[in-house]
């Protein structure tokens, strides 16, 4: 039996970044085959490079990855939604995985639930 | 004319010259071709605007299809639009799901090849838009990153969308499930192939991008 890295990473970790950094980051470890469950997941337009990157890397053994996350909260709300929720539009608890292996079997707006498999 | 009007009037103009570019994005297969050509068929005259190809295999479209100038109509306002039909944004994409619809390995891996690159252009689209008609199949599942990822870009740039459920002539569709998912947007159920509702989605474009 193989086994499975799974790395929980804190926003600590992934802050200290850049974004260019932070996605290369996520794209090398996935590659390795890990599963990253990033506390604060990352910005829509780092999610963006993110899509980006990937497909720059999708090759005959790797075809990409499995991403979920929480929608975020209503941050195109009211301008007194914004001014009052103070976590409107703040990022989310992410999983990231490769594609082959990493299987999102249900999801909602409060659960993500996921299957991980050997290769 | 007061001269607040008149200086209103005149910015007015000058900002409408050029038309408001909006794309028309998704998860592949969620009928934005299909959308995007009945559209073009609405409102061009022009019998010989190119339609783009429609397919229940997935990223069919790997380049994005600008359709110039489209004039749409509603309870008497009218704006100027152009319409990017984009490919079908994804975070995988694997050769083998293509060889399953009974293609070739070489087709398979050609057409991933291409698609991968489709997505890098859909991606890059988003920096050069006024606006965008997100398009769900409503027969699936909406939490996707892809839906979470392209409304989040929106929401950072303040730029306008329409989420539209399509597909609601199937029986197991579900639109509702796509309002609650993401219920600080404005939400259309509509029929990209028969048609259903294309009034009132017409009306919305207007409001939204109006
Ligand atoms: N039942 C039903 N089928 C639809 C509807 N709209 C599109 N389809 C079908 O869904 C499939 C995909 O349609 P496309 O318009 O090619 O989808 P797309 O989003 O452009 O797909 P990509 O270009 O691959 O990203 C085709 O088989 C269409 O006939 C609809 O309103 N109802
Ligand atoms: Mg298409």
């Amino acid at each position: 039996m193989s086994d499975i890295q799974l790395d929980l990473v804190s926003d600590a970790k992934l802050s200290r970044m850049g974004s260019t950094e932070k996605v290369r980051y996520i794209i090398d470890e996935v590659r390795k085959g890990k599963i990253m469950v990033l506390e604060k997941g990352l910005d829509p337009m780092e999610e963006a490079k993110l899509i980006e990157m990937t497909m720059t890397e999708i090759e005959e053994d790797f075809f990409g990855l499995e991403i979920e996350s929480y929608p975020r909260d209503d941050s195109g709300g009211t301008f007194f939604g914004k001014l009052f929720k103070k976590d409107a539009g703040q990022q989310k608890l992410t999983v990231i995985g490769p594609a082959n292996q990493l299987k999102t079997l249900r999801k909602d707006n409060s659960l993500i639930s996921t299957l991980v498999s050997t290769k | 004319m007061g001269v607040i009007s008149q200086f209103r009037n005149f910015f007015g103009k000058l900002f409408k010259k050029k038309n408001a570019c909006i794309g028309i994005y998704g998860p592949p297969n969620a009928g934005k071709t299909t959308l995007a050509n009945r559209i073009v068929k609405d409102w061009k005259d022009d019998e010989s605007e190119p339609v783009g190809s429609v397919s229940h295999i997935a990223h069919e479209t790997r380049k994005a299809q600008r359709h110039h100038k489209l004039e749409i109509e509603s309870k008497g306002s009218k704006i100027c639009l152009d319409i990017v039909d984009t490919p079908g944004l994804a975070t995988k994409i694997d050769f083998h799901d293509f060889m399953k619809e009974g293609m070739g390995e070489k087709e398979s891996k050609q057409r991933s090849k291409e698609a991968t690159e489709g997505v890098i252009e859909s991606v890059k689209w988003l920096d050069d838009l006024d606006g965008v008609i997100l398009v769900m199949d409503a027969t699936e599942n909406p939490y996707t990153q892809v839906n979470v990822t392209v409304i989040g870009n929106m929401e950072a740039r303040k730029l306008p969308l329409l989420i539209v459920a399509n597909k609601i002539d199937l029986p197991e569709s579900d639109p509702e499930a796509i309002k609650e998912a993401f219920p600080q947007h404005p939400f259309i159920g509509i029929s990209a192939l028969d048609g259903t509702n294309m009034e009132t989605f017409y009306e919305a474009i207007a409001k939204q991008f109006g």
